[in-house]
């Protein structure tokens, strides 16, 4: 196959904006996994789960998904509590959470996956959007808008995310559950509760983000397993709980991703996030931006 | 009473196996051995997740990895030189268990939640590998035909397959109790325990951990080295099932993980439950449901599984 330059600038630009999403993707677990310590391998399960509601009301009454999905966030978001309540009692409070823990959220991805397909079949499905067949051209480099559309959104959604746990009070006391439960219980903060929060806000950005992948292809319940290589390794390739290198590891992923498909075809890509997590724990386990 | 000595127990396990499979002849529905060949098949891949999940607390998601390398090693040999079944049997099971081996020595040293993800994240790429691979079929998949000839004078092939499930089921258990009564496994107990402590008493962690992660993968493996002849054709998409995943994880834990006969206990129970269902209702998707939801309902509600309560039954008998 000869090499062209368009073909690169091409790669590169369909990785990026596919990496943008990415972050979208793998923000919840840098979250709940980087800095909750909550190991949740049921996080795709739950943007999954996010594109079928956008989906549901996609079909029925044709408003645009993301903004369904933004709409919609508080109900992620009180799944989530509900979630770590459950987790927190069964599992951290008795010191279980490493075995019966992990096996309980595969439960949970399991439980919503069969679930989906009794529900809805094994069928793909897509969301009709305004921009979803239209492609700006820039001489030979090609921007799909469904690409677009969701790197713009994804990309705003983790700054905020970013800013939100920098800024403001809750934000801080997030990063400090990170760090120092104890010292955190001294000040009279109730650690439980902000993770109780924090785990929530992981899930919401979870449904949120499963409507940006409906927008870019169409979703059925098994694809969801795709995404616990993918995220993981983002978050471990970024360094655990940096926000900013969710950002940046998702953004190699999606090139790697992007040139593999490029060059070796479709059908290799699935096996880049696992091949760049693999390598990151095997020679750098701290990420790209670990502290 | 003093437990059994591990010769002793290999030869009652091994007689139990074959008393078990030479009485079953007898049954005529031919549709006995289909179904107690898929529950045997559980009670290996539950027997072997529990040496690295029950004994040591590493969690393996990703059975169905290492059951399909077993199943496709077995198919990449009938496609090179229709290796006798022996044979394939034995090189399914040594590569799982370097695969085992690989990913514990990659991953085993980190967090034990790495070795968890990378476990998951094998079957993904595993998966990927194999649908791109076209001597083993690729995504079209593969036909593996029985041989005409059944030896041993058995009416069908699936006789054979049943008789030789039956006798992995036996080795499986019977490693499982070797490894859970010596130092081996009383050094797992005390990594699973606290895993510091072992290491700052001197146990060699690392070199225990991925021991476990390698014979629990060969075990797996060789569950999967007979699966191509039993369904003559195969294809990813059946090998990777995510089914293998999630009940080589639930049935121990329902069962309970302490010692050997608790994956044992689980997978005839939930291999069962799930072939009735099957038979009753012909419904696949609801089977993996009833899998999931009893999987949660234990890990939530009954972290110690059914050993468990006969344990504080026992306890409450004592007394």
């Amino acid at each position: 196959m000869e090499v062209s330059a368009a073909l690169v600038v091409n790669a590169i630009i369909a990785g990026l904006l596919l990496g943008g999403f990415y972050a979208a993707v793998s923000v919840g677990i840098s979250i709940s996994f980087g800095m909750l310590d909550v190991v949740n391998i049921a996080h795709p399960a739950f943007i999954i789960l996010g594109s079928y509601v956008a989906y549901i009301v996609n079909d029925r009454f044709g408003f645009d998904p993301i903004v369904v999905s933004l709409v919609l966030s508080p109900l992620f978001f009180a799944l989530g509590m509900a979630l770590y309540r459950i987790y927190y009692l069964c599992f951290e409070k008795r010191g279980q959470e490493s075995l019966r823990g992990l096996a309980f959220f595969f439960g949970i991805l399991f439980i919503t996956e069969v679930t989906l397909v009794l529900v809805f079949g094994v069928d793909y499905r897509t969301v009709s959007t305004a921009y979803g067949g239209v492609t700006w051209r820039a001489g030979d480099i090609d921007f799909p808008m469904r690409l677009v559309v969701p790197f713009l959104v994804s990309v705003t959604m983790v700054v905020g995310v970013q800013l939100f746990l920098t800024h403001t009070f809750f934000g801080r006391a997030v990063l400090a559950v990170a760090q120092d439960q104890l010292a955190l219980r001294l000040m009279g903060v109730n650690p439980v509760r902000v993770k109780e929060l924090a785990f929530a806000l992981s899930i919401a950005t979870a449904g949120v983000a499963g409507s940006f992948l409906i927008v870019i292809q169409p979703v059925q319940p098994a694809i969801g397993r795709e995404y616990i290589g993918l995220v993981f390794a983002v978050c471990v390739l970024g360094g655990m709980g940096s926000i900013w290198g969710t950002l940046i590891g998702a953004l190699v992923l999606g090139i790697a991703e992007s040139f593999t498909s490029t060059f070796f075809g479709p059908s290799w890509a699935p096996a880049v996030s696992f091949g760049l997590l693999l390598a990151t724990l095997a020679f750098r386990p701290s990420g790209l931006f670990g502290r | 009473m003093r437990p059994m000595s591990n010769r002793v127990f290999a030869v009652v396990a091994f007689a139990v196996a074959i008393a078990f499979a030479a009485v079953s002849q007898l049954i005529p529905n031919e549709y006995f051995f289909t179904a107690a060949y898929t529950v045997l098949q559980f009670v290996i891949l539950a027997t072997a997740w529990n040496i690295l999940g029950g004994y040591t607390g590493y969690v393996n998601f990703g059975s169905a990895a290492f059951f399909a390398i077993g199943a496709y090693s077995t198919v990449a040999l009938y496609n090179a030189f229709k290796a006798p079944l022996p044979v394939m049997i034995v090189c399914g099971t040594l590569v799982a268990g370097l695969a085992g081996l690989g990913l514990g020595y990659l991953t085993l040293r980190l967090r034990g939640v790495f070795f968890a993800i990378a476990s998951l994240a094998l079957a993904v790429v595993l998966y990927t590998f194999v649908v791109n691979w076209d001597y083993v079929g690729g995504a079209r998949g593969a036909y593996v035909l029985q041989p005409r000839e059944v030896p041993f004078g058995l009416p069908r092939y699936i006789h054979l397959l049943y008789i030789v499930m039956v006798l992995q089921a036996a080795v499986s258990l019977i490693v499982a109790r070797a490894i859970e009564k010596s130092t081996l496994g009383r050094g797992l107990a005390a990594i699973r325990d606290d895993e510091l402590a072992a290491e700052c008493s001197g146990v060699p962690t690392l070199r225990l951990k991925i021991i476990a992660a390698t014979v629990s993968g060969a075990l797996m493996g060789m569950a999967g080295t007979t699966f191509p002849y039993y369904l003559s054709y195969i294809e990813p998409t059946s090998a990777f099932g995510l089914s293998y995943s999630v009940n080589s994880i639930a049935m121990p834990l329902i069962g309970g993980m302490m010692s050997w006969i608790g994956p044992l206990i689980g997978a005839i129970l939930l291999g069962s439950v799930q072939q009735l269902v099957q038979v009753m209702f012909s419904l696949g998707a609801w089977n993996l449901l009833i899998v999931g939801v009893l999987l949660v309902l234990f890990v939530t509600l009954a972290p110690n599984g059914i050993m468990g309560w006969v344990e504080a039954w026992r306890r409450r008998r004592g007394r």
